[in-house]
This record gives structure tokens, C-alpha cells and sequence, in this order.
């Protein structure tokens, strides 16, 4: 019982910092239709400066806003000053699907150095501001501890107020309009190109409070996020990439998937789990479980 | 207060679509643009509207150049289109599509005002608030388009092919609609449009187009009336 209860709260709270990463993807793929894979270099960086601020103010807290707030400025710039120039350079012929594309791994390698360039390519570590020892359930001690509550709670704050942006708000309308259909929302007077930097800011936002709910429970390094943006694609796929409610869900699988696998099996299944999960969606439903995006009736 | 196209020439990937066009469009009076597929009706109302950059030629909008200029600017400086098809983004709700030509206007009173307007002349549309825009018919998917670009209270309205895809019946009621919009409304509008009698029937003037070039210009009566016109452009 003991291990169950535990393998579906640790499935729970890795699948929240998942659902945030895999938030991240889906905001830029929605508004721009680009795999962003420079969001794992975006995430470790805003996660550095959030390391820093740690050990300078000596608060995980002071550290986790400036983690967030330089996430949505790092997100903006890259947009503004690197994206928007490459989707109006490259207008006509085969590269216009992959040169966007191309430039976020050329983004990732160069911020990954850059990185490694300012921090060294070494291990650090940044503590928790709650305990890390698990809790005692019932005379045992369970591998579930304070600080997994607080990431549960955290990342659940963040997707509720996400929710209420995009739901409630003449913003979070903007948002999904320019996401639909970007040339309806500019003959309706959208500033589609500042209405999608703000999706790449909120969805850089969302990678730098990933990265700091993640390190604490890890290590960080230059590479550090490769995992969580390969674990945030797979369940951003298993929700069919255009819906941020898919995004959440298909974290929350992969998160269940992997724990009860490794919780009841073998410690050594995590990836064969992700990506057997991964290839079994696209081959049995390609466009993901809670895929938004339905056919136009014309 | 008028659109003034002058010598206007586009071209569309490798075809000339526009060939060294111009007409005017005065003020308050429905313009229609009639001519078979292929005229270059459509793309000569996505370079007015920014959308498409043209080749040589001007065209103006009280004096000041529509060419080249972002279309969402175009729109806050009162110029809205309608493109082709029903353009409404099917994933919204109705109250959600007419919202979004009004999400920058800042006097928030009148944008409430428009709306109240839009659904008087179309209260299809009050019943069907909450629905998603994908589940209407295609009639109501058209009222929803115009519905919304009279949200900004434009000036200069241009519609592209609003009775596509749509059965006779409707297609009245739409063109009916779009002339009770007009009146009330005080709009300059561009009409474009296959469907050339009926276009011309709540038109002012039309403009004839074919294989990009004008080939007639005259008031809607006169055109509709004119056997040279009728046979060899219009089809009837």
C-alpha cells in the first residue's frame, strides 16, 4: 500500500515539472509551429541565473522569481532579435520547415556553451528551501518529501494561473487567436508578432520554474535539462502538441508511466518507458490523445 | 474620402494577377469588383489590405498610401477586410470572435455599443454567443466574419467573395444584410464577388475585371444592363 500511495505521489509531482516543460513546448509550437529545442539551453541558463541569485541572496525564493522573470526576458529576446528575423528572411522553398527548427538547436549548442563558457562545465547544486527526506507514512519512510509537495503545489499554481491567462483575459485571448489563425487576428487588428513574443516570454517563464523545481531534486549543468525537454516533447506528443490541457494530461502519463514502472519493476526502465509510451501514441494515434485541432467544416 | 487605385500592378508567384490597374471608390457608396476566377479580385484585396505586397502603383485611402503596411495597423486605422471563405476562427466562440476586433479599441462603451449593433442586425449570432465558431452554418460563419470586422467600426470595409460556398437563399440574405450594414453604418465597402448579378443588384458602381485588367467601369444599374458587358464578362 505504502508503495503505491507513494508511486502515485511521485508520479504526481514529476509529472507536474514534465507538464511544465512540456507547457513550455506547446506555447511556441502553437503560436510560431516551431519545436523549440533551445528551450532545454533556455531553462538551464534562466536556472543559473536563478542559482546565482540563490547563493547571493541566500533565498531559493529571491532565486525562483529571478529564475522566472529572466526565463519570459530570455524567451523575448530570443523571439524579437533571433526568431522573427529568420521567419522573415526565410520566406519560399524546402528550408522554410527547417530552418526555424535548425536555429533552436543551433540556439541549444550555443547557449549550452555559453553556459559552460560562464559556470564551468561542472556539477552544482542548489538546496531546497523545504526538506528533501522523505515523509514517515505509516512507520516507514516513503520517497516523497516536502519539497515534491511543494513542487505538486507550485506547478499547479502556475497551470492554474496559466489557465486563467489564456481562459479569462483579452491577453490570453490574443494569445490563442494569433494561434489559430494568425492572419484572421491581424485583420482584426492583433499585433500578432508582440502577441507571440509574449508566448515565447511566458513559455520561457514556465521552462526557468521547471528548471527550478527540478535542480533541487538533481544537479545542474550545462546539459541538465536535455532529459526534462526529451520527458516535456513525449508528453506534449501524447497530447497532441496544440493543447495546453493535452500537455498537462500527457505529462501526467508519462509521469504515472514512469514511476509505477520503475517503482514496480526495475529502477533501470525510465526511458524505455518514455519512449515505448512515445512510439506507441504516434503509432496508434498520431495525433495525440487530447489533439485540439480539428478539421475545419467548410 | 475615397480609395483611390491608381496604375496598381501585382503579381502572384509567377502570373501577373494585376496588370496596371485603377478605379476609384467613393466614399459611403458599395463598390462591387465582379469578374470570373482568375480575375485577380482576391489578390488585388490582400494587397489593400497589407497582406500582399504589390508591384508598381499606388493606392490611397484619404490621401494616405494603403501599400505595404501591416495589415493589423491597416485594421486600427479603419480599414477591414474580410477574406475569403468564412474567415472566423473556427476554435472560438462566437462572443470570442467578435470580441477580437475590439480587444484594442480603447473606448471599451462604443465596442459594446458595436456589438449590440451587430447582433441587432444579425441576431442569429446573440442566440449563438457561447457556441463554438466551428459549429455554425456557413451562412452564420459569414454574418459572424462581417459581424466582426464592424466590431472596430471601420470606414473602408472589404469583403471577399462573402457568398462563397453558400446556397441561393442565403446568399440573398447575406447581400441583404451587407446593404442594411451599409446604410446604417455610413461604410465605404469593396465588394468582390463571382456572383456578379447579385453583387450588383445592392451595388452603387461596379468594376469589371478580367485576367487582371479593368475592362469596365460604370454605375451597378448601367452595368447590369449593358448587353456587351452582360455577354462577354458577366455570364448572362
Amino acid at each position: 500500500m505504502n508503495q503505491f500511495i507513494t508511486a502515485v505521489l511521485t508520479s504526481l509531482s514529476s509529472g507536474a515539472i514534465y507538464a511544465l516543460m512540456s507547457i513550455s513546448l506547446v506555447l511556441v509550437w502553437r503560436s510560431t509551429r516551431v519545436v523549440n529545442f533551445a528551450q532545454a539551453g533556455q531553462a538551464v541558463l534562466t536556472t543559473f541565473i536563478g542559482y546565482e541569485v540563490t547563493v547571493r541572496s541566500g533565498s531559493y525564493w529571491i532565486g525562483l522569481i529571478a529564475a522566472v522573470i529572466s526565463g519570459a526576458l530570455v524567451g523575448a529576446i530570443i523571439d524579437r532579435f533571433f526568431m522573427r528575423p529568420i521567419f522573415k528572411r526565410v520566406k519560399s522553398g524546402p528550408i522554410v520547415m527547417i530552418a526555424p527548427v535548425v536555429a533552436t538547436l543551433g540556439l541549444l549548442g550555443l547557449i549550452q556553451a555559453i553556459i559552460g563558457f560562464i559556470w564551468g562545465f561542472t556539477y552544482v547544486s542548489i538546496e531546497a528551501p523545504v526538506s528533501t527526506d522523505g515523509y514517515n507514512l505509516f512507520g516507514t519512510v516513503v520517497a516523497f518529501s516536502p519539497f515534491n509537495l511543494m513542487v505538486l503545489v507550485a506547478a499547479t499554481i502556475a497551470m492554474l494561473l496559466l489557465t486563467l491567462l489564456f481562459q479569462k483575459t483579452n491577453i490570453g485571448l490574443a494569445l490563442r487567436a494569433s494561434a489559430f489563425s494568425p492572419e484572421i487576428a491581424r485583420l482584426s487588428g492583433i499585433k500578432v508578432d508582440a502577441v507571440r513574443t509574449l508566448g515565447w516570454a511566458i513559455a520561457g517563464a514556465a521552462g526557468g520554474l521547471a528548471g527550478m523545481l527540478y535542480v533541487p531534486g538533481s544537479y545542474l549543468h550545462p546539459n541538465a535539462m536535455d532529459v526534462l525537454l526529451v520527458f516535456g516533447f513525449i508528453a506534449a506528443v501524447i497530447g497532441g502538441l496544440d493543447s495546453l490541457f493535452g500537455a498537462v494530461a500527457g505529462a501526467m502519463i508519462l509521469g504515472f508511466a514512469i514511476n509505477f514502472a520503475t517503482s514496480y519493476i526495475s529502477y533501470k526502465l525510465v526511458f524505455i518507458t518514455a519512449f515505448a509510451l512515445l512510439i506507441t501514441v504516434l503509432l496508434v494515434k498520431p495525433n495525440g490523445i487530447f489533439s485540439s485541432s480539428k478539421g475545419r467544416k467548410d | 474620402m475615397s480609395l483611390i487605385v491608381d496604375n496598381l500592378t501585382i503579381d502572384h508567384g509567377a502570373i501577373r494577377a494585376i496588370n496596371n490597374v485603377s478605379f476609384i471608390v467613393p466614399k459611403s457608396k458599395l463598390t462591387a469588383i465582379i469578374g470570373a476566377n482568375g480575375a485577380g479580385k482576391t489578390t488585388l484585396l490582400r494587397t489593400l489590405s497589407g497582406l500582399k505586397e504589390p508591384n508598381s502603383g499606388s493606392a490611397t485611402w484619404n490621401g494616405e498610401s494603403v501599400l505595404n503596411r501591416k495589415p493589423e495597423d491597416l485594421a486600427r486605422s479603419g480599414i477591414m477586410h474580410v477574406s475569403d471563405g468564412k474567415s472566423v476562427i473556427s476554435e472560438l466562440t462566437v462572443k470570442d470572435n467578435l470580441a477580437l476586433s475590439g480587444l484594442w479599441r480603447k473606448d471599451k462603451k462604443d465596442v459594446a455599443k458595436a456589438t449590440e449593433e451587430v447582433i441587432e442586425i444579425s441576431p442569429i449570432l446573440g442566440q449563438r454567443l457561447g457556441q463554438i465558431s466551428g459549429s455554425l452554418s456557413g451562412g452564420e460563419r459569414q454574418m459572424l466574419a462581417i459581424g466582426r470586422a464592424l466590431i472596430a467600426r471601420p470606414k473602408l470595409l472589404l469583403l471577399d467573395e462573402p457568398s462563397l460556398g453558400l446556397a441561393p437563399l442565403i446568399i440573398e440574405q447575406i447581400f441583404q444584410t451587407i446593404k442594411t450594414f451599409v446604410t446604417k453604418m455610413d461604410l465605404t465597402v469593396v465588394l468582390v464577388e463571382q456572383n456578379a448579378v447579385g453583387a450588383l443588384k445592392i451595388a452603387d458602381q461596379g468594376v469589371v475585371l478580367n485576367l487582371g485588367s479593368v475592362v469596365a467601369v460604370d454605375s451597378a444599374a448601367n452595368l447590369l444592363n449593358d448587353p456587351v458587358v452582360r455577354s462577354a464578362y458577366l455570364g448572362f
